[in-house]
């Protein structure tokens, strides 16, 4: 691979060939902040907050957008720098609602950490600021566009992960948003209500409803508010609450896929789903039965035990009994019909391995090739 | 209407641009044809396109057989029976009518014309545009012809190099160095694109080139497609232009006809056509990469640069994209030769710019002149000066991305860099001039609330920034602004300059910063002292009066809508200040001019 050397802040720094200014101060520490960026989606260079100035540029180059070339010389801040970034932030919020408390996202919203570290709790441009309905006409997204930031992610996400494009920017101006063709509830467009757009929003624009309702959810978003007060991390102040390990990293288990879980709980329930940023399988990608198939966690439909019919009845039996039993049961039909008189259907939710094993088990030890797997319908 | 042959005493020509039609040729048309249908007169008839002539249309042209011409402004149906009864009848010209004669081309307004110096305009309003044989029969596709016959691609961009010839669009970029870029960039695969997506307030000369000369733009981009080595052609046009849309595809087809588009032009085995791209109306597709993506059938939203359109353009190939104007000098550059071109204008700044005069100018219309022609000449010589024989105050170029120049600015040259140093651009070129009564705030105000609604939305500090300007400046003119709204405003505007994703935003600040510039003491006059001195701003203002001047015709009682204006007959009237709403339909109609506002 062809190596490139740039200076960043003075800092000198060797990155590939292709390698965006973002990139390359990321992987070497420099924190350059942004709100319209995301690793998973094409560089759009729309908030300007990235701007950095290049040595005999004509102009500052968004450090998402611009390819670093050989030789550059960047610094990522300076006072010119800062303003034109105190001054967007500023604007941001001069159309947004700064009512944090009462926002699901505080505590996580990229506009809110800027905001603070920028000093701003209320922008000095007065004027107009957007009144739209909240948007609630289906059962997983909720959609708050005073809060939009215009940043495209989620039109992006839906087009560029998903291939879906359910959303893209209409009317223009001050009065452009993102919206639904012909602004028609979601359920009447290709929505997969996957989610994507909700895990990409950067601010409490796009939310998840399946669990609003719950008073947990409250809780949660209590303590996330008490967080972004003290500005402790999310980990920390769980642990000073003695609620340690109330986000549990996992696999999910609706397919072999391998995509990793954040799973957040409170008082022994799950009450949201996320997935970390490009790591794993998924890369913070998940569909609609990974991010919001979790209600049966802690259902009290849930099978916890094995159940055995006897006398035509399903009654609780322990795992012993019941593996025992159907042992018994498989060897007899082998005896009695011979080995391809079994058939095992496997499941498309169990892992790679437990799948492997399970052909295994059928092949070697039944003897038969009678082994199929939930997926192939 | 088309003429019949050679032979006929005089051929008379109307002006039948989009300007000509909104005056009412259609209906001069109409009455030439049905006067002419009887075989009286020895007459033939025809069109053109504009010929630039705005404040004076509808026009007709008529020529003699020996080369000498009449032009005859503001004609309308009800004069053609007397047009031609006299001048075309007997012989005698209507001096009354006269805008211009070839035997005195500086008497009446023909100064307008004759201070000018035509290359890009050469066709317009001499020739009918919805033929290609009378484009041919002076000197048309000549140049295509030898270029793709005789010379190299690199031989062509030598020339167009040679020539000094800078983008019209606007940034005012070499385009030989453009071409030499595109030529340069790997790949098979490249496209041209001819921008005629004009949208700057105030002007409109490529709407009439491609009205009135399309062929001049179509072997202009041959001739570029030839040179860079691009199969196929776009011309990008606002759908607000239909019958530039209309002459544009009888032109392509007529290219078809004769071998100039398609497969294997003019004899060789090169291969070029162009597809004309309808804008669905958003200015921001006048920026390359928006109108990259609304080509591609995206929104039209530009996109960071680099990389540049000549490495990654449409469909991520090498892309070169001129504007209507600079393709239509190209023909008469490949034909005359590149040196010629250059001879003309001054060091930095070649050949010559097509300006647009609107606003308070005498002589509205098309002012294409020297490079080097200083701004009076351009106002004062060929525009006329001011109309209503006010006193000049300000002229703003290069519509929302440029800038006002006040009357010490006057003995500026036209020229790029001298222009861009006085604070203004040349831009696509617009003039819209100003007079005493424009009151330069309210004049910023209208730039900003225009590129406000224009803008994308994709970028932050245009989206939110130029809004929030525009709210101080209304808030201004409101007589609501504050002391520390001018800082404010200059702050502001640096930031959306250093910061905007495009040019859209990048140049939208500049109306305010050099009204601030050369106009601060008008800002400060609204601010502090709550007035409007050019009489302007509806809420600073107070209507009156003045008994002395009052002839008591009337004329104001017939057009105020809220009847706040009495008086008796020939008596002079009075405005009740609590039922005037300031909307100054009085002031333009009085014909004494004794309304005053202060």
């Amino acid at each position: 691979m062809e190596m490139i050397k740039v200076e960043i802040d003075g800092q000198a720094c060797e990155a590939p060939k292709g390698s965006t200014i973002l990139d390359i101060a990321k992987a070497n520490g420099v924190d350059i902040p942004t709100l319209c960026y995301d690793p998973r989606l094409s560089p759009y260079g729309a908030c300007r907050l990235c701007l950095v100035e290049v040595e005999g540029a004509r102009a500052l180059l968004p450090a998402c957008y611009a390819q670093a070339d050989d030789g550059m010389v960047i610094q990522t801040t300076n006072e010119k720098l800062e303003r034109i970034r105190k001054t967007l932030v500023e604007l941001l919020v001069s159309d947004h609602p700064m009512e944090c408390q009462g926002c699901s996202k505080s505590g996580r919203c990229e506009l809110q950490k800027l905001a603070d570290k920028y000093g701003i709790k209320e922008s000095t441009f007065a004027g107009e600021v957007h009144e739209y309905d909240l948007l609630r006409e289906n059962p997983f997204v909720m959609r708050d566009y005073n809060k939009c930031i215009m940043c495209g992610r989620c039109i992006r996400i839906c087009r560029e992960v998903q291939g879906v494009g359910v959303y893209d920017f209409i009317n223009r101006g001050f009065k452009a948003v993102p919206g639904t063709p012909y602004d028609k509830p979601m359920q009447e467009t290709p929505c997969e209500f996957c989610g994507q757009c909700i895990s990409t929003c950067p601010t409490g624009a796009i939310t998840a409803r399946p669990y609003e309702d719950r008073g947990r959810v409250a809780a949660l978003d209590m303590l996330r508010n008490a967080c972004a007060y003290f500005k402790m991390p999310e980990d920390d102040m769980m642990k000073a609450l003695g609620l340690e390990g109330w986000v549990t990293r996992t696999t999910c288990a609706y397919c072999g896929c391998g995509c990793q879980l954040d799973l957040h709980v409170i008082d022994n329930k799950v009450v949201e789903v996320t997935s970390p940023l490009m790591v794993g399988a998924g890369q913070g990608n998940l569909c609609v039965k990974g991010r919001f198939g979790y209600e049966f966690i802690g259902s009290d439909q849930r099978l916890t035990k094995p159940l055995v019919r006897k006398r035509g009845k399903l009654v609780e039996a322990e795992w012993d009994d019941a593996l025992k039993l159907v042992a018994k049961k498989l060897k007899e039909a082998k005896k009695k019909t011979g080995p391809d008189s079994v058939a095992v259907l496997s499941s498309a939710r169990a892992t790679n391995e437990d799948n492997y094993l399970i052909q295994k088990f059928t092949r070697a030890v039944v003897g038969t090739n009678n082994v199929d797997h939930c997926a192939r319908l | 209407m088309s003429g019949n042959g050679d032979g006929h005493k005089y051929k008379v020509v109307l002006g039948y641009g989009t300007c000509g039609i909104a005056a009412g040729a259609t209906a001069v048309k109409d009455a030439l044809e049905e006067a002419v249908k009887g075989g009286d007169y020895d007459v033939d008839l025809d069109i053109a396109g504009c010929m630039g002539l705005c404040f004076t249309e509808p026009v007709v042209e008529i020529f003699d057989r020996e080369g000498g011409s009449v032009i005859y402004g503001d004609i309308t149906a009800k004069k053609v029976p007397q047009l031609l009864d006299e001048h075309v009848g007997k012989g005698q010209v209507i001096e009354d009518w006269v805008v211009k004669r070839s035997e005195d081309p500086n008497a009446c307004e023909g100064d307008f014309l004759s201070n000018q110096l035509r290359i890009v305009l050469r066709n317009c309003g001499k020739i009918n545009p919805e033929s290609i044989e009378e484009y041919m029969e002076i000197g048309g596709y000549e140049a295509a012809k030898k270029a793709l016959t005789s010379m190299t691609p690199e031989e062509v961009i030598d020339e167009v190099s040679a020539s000094g010839i800078r983008g019209r669009g606007g940034a005012g970029f070499p385009t030989g160095t453009k071409w030499g870029f595109a030529r340069k960039s790997p790949g098979d695969e490249k496209y041209l694109i001819c921008n005629a997506d004009e949208g700057d307030p105030g002007a409109f000369m490529d709407r009439s080139v491609l009205e009135g000369d399309p062929h001049t733009v179509l072997e202009g981009m041959i001739l570029a497609g030839f040179a860079i080595g691009a199969r196929q052609g776009y011309i990008y046009c606002r759908a607000e232009y239909p019958l530039a849309l209309k002459r544009l595809d009888i032109a392509i087809e007529e290219c078809h006809q004769k071998g100039f588009l398609g497969e294997g032009i003019f004899g060789t085995d090169w291969s070029f056509d162009v597809k004309v791209k309808k804008g669905a109306g958003a200015f921001v597709c006048g920026e390359e990469t928006a109108m990259m993506a609304s080509i591609e059938g995206q929104r039209g939203m530009p996109k960071p640069r680099p990389p540049f359109p000549a490495n990654s353009g449409l469909w991520g190939k090498p892309t070169n994209i001129n504007n209507v104007e600079t393709f239509a000098a190209i023909p008469w550059i490949i034909y005359e030769g590149g040196e010629k071109y250059a001879a003309i204008g001054t060091e930095k700044s070649k050949g010559t710019k097509v300006f647009c005069l609107a606003g308070k100018v005498r002589r509205t219309g098309l002012a294409e002149v020297p490079m080097g022609y200083t701004l009076r000449q351009v106002i004062f010589d060929v525009g006329g000066g001011i109309a209503g024989g006010r006193e000049f105050k300000a002229v703003q170029m290069g519509g929302p991305s440029g800038g006002c120049l006040p009357a010490s600015k006057l003995d500026t040259q036209v020229d790029y860099d001298q222009i861009t140093a006085a604070g203004a651009i040349i831009g696509s070129g617009g003039m819209i001039v100003a007079d005493n009564r424009t009151c330069m705030v309210d004049l910023a105000r209208y730039f900003l609330s225009f590129t406000q609604d224009e803008s994308c939305g994709k970028c932050t500090p245009c989206r939110i920034g130029t809004k929030r300007m525009l709210e101080i400046l209304e808030r201004i003119c409101e007589g609501k602004g504050e002391p520390e709204d001018i800082d404010k405003l200059q702050n502001l505007a640096a930031d959306i300059s250093a910061a905007s994703l495009c040019a859209l935003g990048g140049t939208a600040p500049n109306p305010v910063l050099t009204t601030l510039r050369y106009f601060k003491d008008e800002y400060e006059d609204h601010i502090f002292n709550h007035k409007c001195a050019a009489g302007s701003c509806p809420a600073l203002i107070t209507l009156s009066i003045d008994p002395e001047t009052c002839t008591g015709c009337g004329a104001c009682v017939k057009v105020c809508p809220t009847d706040a204006i009495t008086g008796e007959k020939k008596e002079p009237h009075v405005i009740d200040e609590e039922a005037c709403i300031r909307c100054k339909m009085c002031l333009s109609r009085c014909p004494s001019e004794s309304i005053i506002a202060e």
